[in-house]
């Protein structure tokens, strides 16, 4: 695996991966682990993780430490911190969805991402923040309070609002971090883990992934177990994949992708593992799809260069670079709307406080126990949305609605099959919008206009099951950085990531400076040993 | 049978109703139900019912009912439908629970291979056709022992659909003619079942025992080809018996694994369908046949009395033989169940009498076990909670009128093959050849009564009454094979000696004191002429008593042999004719039925151990001489 260290301490010239790092004994599974523990405590005020799982890591990290003493390394994984969204459920850890619904639940059992994870060696950190059930684009809806992005906090932005004459008071002036993984990519940016996961139901991994200056994958459906992520949308939901670089992506995606027999979506082909990314040295065999209907006028005008760049850097490297239609992408938000409530106010069915969870003090009948759990439980976004969901799936709305968008999602699919059937490998397109918003800015929309806006070129992909990889490409005017989004053929989530690697190297996006935030942190950062920021090299 | 079930499927409509004149075959209360049951004084017994009211008015006013019936039969399978919990009944409450079961956020269901495999064997029982591709649905309502708040059912495509199910109605004047009938499937869906609430008013609080939440359940719908009770309770027998043959249900109606759902409604005949009630949740066959015919009446009055019928469900209240209203219809449910007024949720207070409210108290915390070091999740142990559930108990409060559908997502279409689809080279672990299922079906109860008919010559009634007894089919072709006795004999003793003691003491063929061993060697005494068959049934009393002694012992103890000797056979009759003036007087003066009170004499005067056939040939010897 590749990291940039140079930006990160100014000092190094020298690459190297954390992975290497612990297999020559350059700094043990405890140190990391700590060292890591530290930067949680001291990046507490980020909101990134809801539940550190302190004892747990530091016991992993032991175990792993005696592995690698006794030569018998699991593998690039072996003693690396990693971190988990809090709606993975976590044997013996509170698994909440930033629910008051939740709070006080401790699953019984790990969910198979989960389980792969530790049974690679990884060191689990604790339980990242989110929006409440993963419904949102901010990281701001969660009962935890919001997550804070890194970056506000970053010598790139820091020196570019100085410059800036109208820029207010700094500290109530930080930025969201885009979501609903807000906290596993603020957990990864703030290098308080290697690798985090989130789930992806309409963008929320590749989005905050964007705002954050971070790769966030989205695997193909089926490719990756959903069995213990607790559900959104179960048609669309993928456990996503947050870090720093597309090789670090790749072993993780290594480590989870396969047949689960508790999933039953989860495709029966063996998948070629593990998946390691060839560097491509050419890139004129490849051709690159360019949907037209993804220029749309709320673009900024810098993402929208930079996406321009970035189909000119393809083909100015010998690729094939085409325009594609997907002529139905106007309808997709509204459908992605009516299909996500519908599953949502299904899902959410079984949170009435009987057996698990928050439970009122209400026993005057059973449905008045219900109704009343549930109001306090659910915040407004899920509760608007268990409403929207229940009136299209009523007996009269049925057809209207629900059929309907079923039919429209058929479309949309059929969309991006034919944009591949036309030859295209890879389409590139924006994550977002633009760069991430300061959080008082954020609030001023609610939250349904908020995702409608933030998933406009995200979404379609879940509709379609297809992989997509949101990789930085560059930092803002403002010194913040911006994503674009790469969507591969079904199941083509090798080919996918291998362009995506090399476009990484292209760019060479710059590593986040936390130092001046960080203060004797820097020290942290600055130590030969944990200089690198990503797994391997 | 053949020529019938023609006529029923061919009328090819939706409804099928009963026009036959004749009397009121079921009145109110009347012990109308299983086939066994009759009304006194019946001149016939109508194939298809027709109801007239108690005061005809404008003339002859007659109604016909029209009833359809949805069966729940559990499957018969090791582990529960969805998940991999071990299927019990009455284990400890809530020690049969997996993650899934419990419905714990980000478990996802797995189809369980036999259940399947059970749905297409019945489903090719039944005539039906099975569908290469099924799909699962969510069916949405809120209630306790549904802890997902969905159950997952086959709604919009069914795992078999348009099949057949024929059987018997007795008719005749003694009720010993078996009329062949037949009823459509409409469909046959694979479902899960819900878990049990146990509401103890006393105590204000409701338990639930998650056990049976997610075993398997084939869902059989019935087109409303039925028009009365007895013709439901013949068809749900008959469909029990199939399901026994198969294997695929236990159908132990007092288990509950197998749960009946009536829709019934009146009309004139030739006039649009009335609205019909649900009836739910009958457990038995005869109340089931009860409750049809009660409601049926009770539809009829109300209509005749100018009310009208109300689209409602009802249950069947089976010690005062009536059904009542389940719920009050204006309490519709808030389809989302969350509100700012919670006392709106209330309106569930209205129940009808004799029906638990489901008011919580102290609802059971389940909670507990979530901190359980399950290491696997099959099975959740030592749930502190919960009782478990008489079957009369099990009532149910669903509010059904929000239901919602969605497709089932965590589930992939099920897809079936027959020998020509079966793509090469998959894995016969993941794939379900429905050619295969259908080289397994056992002989079906249809067919064993024809090779009844034709093996033994017996009638085909006869044959229904060895089926429709538990272990009564095995208990005669026990005896059939052990015995020299022609079969006509066996079926005759087995059905009215055996029988009819069993039904005196009201006990089960497994509980009889007399062995197929005992039988067969009494009959074959019989056979041999070593005694007589009143002398048999002598022995057949003493066998009875269960003290373990052979039929030959019981003859040698009781000295019940046949009297061989003609001499003193001759001797006998001589001294009973002379003792008997007046009635061989009688005889000579030309009333030859005389002879019989001699017979009867001298049979006494043997202790039945002698032939009658021989006593009469000696008599009449001695008179013509």
């Amino acid at each position: 695996m590749k990291s940039n260290t140079r930006e990160a301490t100014g000092q190094h010239t020298r690459e190297c991966g954390v992975s290497a790092a612990l297999k020559q004994g350059q700094i043990t599974p405890t140190e990391l682990c700590q060292k890591c523990l530290s930067l949680i405590k001291k990046t507490k005020f980020l909101n990134a993780y809801i539940t550190v799982s302190e004892e747990v890591a530091l016991k992993q990290a032991e175990e792993s430490e005696k592995r690698y003493k006794n030569g018998q390394s699991l593998g690039d994984l072996d003693g690396i911190p990693v971190a988990v969204k809090d709606n993975f459920s976590t044997s013996g850890i509170e698994t909440t969805c930033a629910s008051n619904m939740l709070k006080g639940y401790i699953p019984p059992y790990n969910a198979t991402v989960v389980q792969k994870l530790l049974d690679q060696g990884a060191l689990l950190m604790g339980k990242t923040n989110l929006d409440e059930f993963a419904m949102g684009s901010g990281s701001t809806d969660g009962v935890f309070g919001p997550v804070k992005n890194p970056w506000s906090y970053s010598k790139q932005y820091r020196e570019k609002r100085k410059q800036n004459p109208h820029s207010k008071n700094e500290d109530s002036d930080w930025l969201i971090t885009g979501g609903s993984s807000g906290g596993s990519a603020a957990a990864v940016s703030a290098f308080t883990c290697y690798a985090a996961l989130g789930s992806d139901t309409g963008g929320s991994t590749r989005n905050p992934a964007a705002h954050c200056g971070l790769v966030g994958f989205k695997p193909s459906y089926g490719l990756v177990s959903r069995h213990g992520l607790i559900p959104l949308v179960n048609s669309m939901d993928v456990p996503g994949i947050l870090t720093r670089c597309v090789d670090d992506a790749a072993i993780v995606l290594g480590a989870l992708a396969g047949p689960d027999p508790k999933d039953s979506t989860t495709v029966h082909d063996p998948i070629n593992k593990p998946f390691m990314l060839p560097s491509l040295a050419d890139v004129s065999k490849l051709c690159i799809g360019i949907p037209k209907e993804y220029l749309v006028p709320e673009l900024s005008s810098e993402v929208r260069s930079l996406w321009s760049k970035a189909a000119d850097l393809f083909e100015s490297e010998g690729a094939k670079v085409l325009e594609v239609s997907l002529p139905h992408t106007s309808y997709s938000i509204v459908c992605y709307h009516v299909l996500c409530t519908s599953e949502v106010a299904s899902n959410m069915a079984r949170f009435d406080g009987l057996q698990y969870g928050h439970r009122c003090d209400i026993d005057v009948s059973t449905e008045a126990m219900y109704a009343a759990t549930r109001r306090e439980g659910f915040n407004d976004v899920v509760r608007g949305r268990i409403l929207s969901g229940n009136f299209f799936l009523l007996k009269e709305n049925y057809e209207n609605y629900f059929v309907k968008a079923q039919k429209v999602r058929r479309l949309i699919a059929n969309d991006f099959v034919n944009a591949f059937n036309s030859g295209v490998d890879v389409l590139l397109t924006p994550t977002t919008l633009s760069e991430a918003v300061p959080y008082l800015e954020f609030i001023k929309e609610d939250n349904r206009t908020r995702s409608a806006q933030d998933d406009i070129f995200t979404q379609a992909v879940n509709m379609a099951g297809l992989p997509a990889v949101s990789i930085p490409v560059a930092l803002s005017n403002q010194g913040l950085p911006i994503g674009l989004q790469f969507i591969g053929r079904a199941f083509c989530d090798q080919q996918l990531l291998t362009v995506a690697k090399w476009f990484e190297k292209q760019v060479q996006f710059p590593v986040i400076q936390l130092q001046e935030l960080m203060d004797d942190c820097s020290a942290v950062l600055e130590n030969e040993k944990l200089a690198s920021v990503s797994l391997k090299q | 049978m053949a020529a019938p079930m023609l006529r029923w499927v061919g009328r090819g409509r939706l409804w099928t109703f009963a026009r036959v004149d004749g009397g009121s075959c079921h009145r109110r209360g009347a012990p109308t139900g299983s086939t066994s049951n009759r009304i006194r004084g019946q001149s016939s017994v109508a194939q298809q019912p027709l109801y007239t009211t108690q005061k005809p008015r404008k003339g002859e006013h007659k109604w016909a009912a029209v009833v359809g019936l949805e069966i729940h039969a559990q499957i018969s399978s090791n582990s529960k439908l969805f998940s991999g919990s071990q299927v019990r009944f009455s284990a400890p409450p809530n020690s049969l629970v997996s993650f899934f079961d419990a419905s714990l956020p980000g478990t996802l269901p797995v189809l369980n291979r036999r259940c399947v495999e059970a749905a297409v064997m019945t489903g090719l029982a039944l005539n039906c056709h099975i569908n290469k591709k099924s799909l699962f649905d969510r069916k949405h309502y809120f209630y306790a022992d549904l802890p997902a708040g969905y159950q997952i059912t086959q709604q919009r495509l069914p795992i078999a659909v348009n099949g057949s199910l024929t059987y018997g109605v007795c008719a005749g004047k003694k009720q010993s003619q078996v009329i062949p009938k037949t009823v459509r499937i409409k469909q046959i869906q694979l479902e899960q079942d819900s878990g049990k609430s146990l509401h103890d008013d006393l105590r204000s609080q409701t338990l639930i025992d998650l056990n049976r939440a997610g075993v398997g359940l084939l869902e059989v719908v019935l087109e409303p080809d039925l028009s009365c009770g007895e013709e439901a309770a013949a068809a749900v027998r008959e469909l029990q018996l199939i399901l026994q043959a198969l294997g695929t249900s236990q159908a132990n109606m007092a288990e509950g694994q197998l749960r009946v759902d009536a829709n019934i409604s009146v009309h004139h005949p030739g006039e649009p369908l009335g609205v019909r009630t649900e009836v739910k949740n009958l457990n038995s066959i005869r109340f089931l046949a009860k409750a049809i015919d009660y409601e049926i009446q009770r539809q009829i009055d109300e209509l005749e009395n100018g009310g009208e019928i109300l689209n409602e469900t009802r249950s069947f209240h089976h010690q005062l033989g009536c059904t009542m209203s389940m719920r009050d219809k204006e309490g519709k449910q808030d389809y989302s169940l969350f509100s700012q007024e919670p006392t709106l949720f209330l309106s569930v207070a209205a129940c009808p009498v004799g029906v638990p409210s489901p008011k919580c108290g102290v609802w059971l915390s389940i909670r507990p076990w979530l901190q359980c070091d399950a290491s696997d999740d099959n099975e959740l142990q030592e749930l502190p909670v919960g009782f478990l559930l008489p079957s009369e108990a099990r009532l149910t409060h669903r509010r059904d009128l929000a239901v919602r559908f969605m497709p089932e997502p965590n589930l992939p279409p099920l897809v079936l093959y027959d020998a020509t689809s079966l793509p090469a080279g998959a894995d016969p672990q993941q794939v379900i050849n429905i050619d295969q299922i259908r080289e397994t079906l056992p002989e079906l109860p249809r067919v064993t009564r024809e090779r009844l008919v034709q093996q033994y010559g017996m009638l085909l009634e006869h044959s229904f009454t060895l089926l429709n007894e538990v272990g009564l089919l095995e208990f005669f072709q026990n005896v059939i094979k052990e015995t020299r006795a022609e079969p006509k004999k066996v079926t005759s003793w087995v059905l009215n000696t055996f029988l009819g003691y069993l039904k005196q003491q009201n006990l089960a063929v497994s509980e009889s004191p007399v062995t197929p061993s005992a039988l067969a060697e009494l009959l074959d005494l019989l056979d041999s002429r070593t005694i007589s068959s009143a002398a048999a049934k002598q022995v057949f009393e003493e066998l009875w008593k269960g003290e373990g002694k052979t039929p030959g012992q019981i003859v040698s103890e009781k000295q019940l042999e046949l009297m061989e000797d003609r001499g003193s056979l001759e001797q006998l009759c001589h001294s009973v004719m002379e003792a008997h003036p007046q009635v061989v007087m009688d005889l000579k003066e030309g009333n030859p039925r005389a002879i019989n009170k001699l017979i009867g004499l001298v049979r006494k005067a043997t202790q039945s151990r002698a032939d009658p056939a021989m006593i009469k040939e000696i008599l009449e010897k001695k008179l013509s001489s």
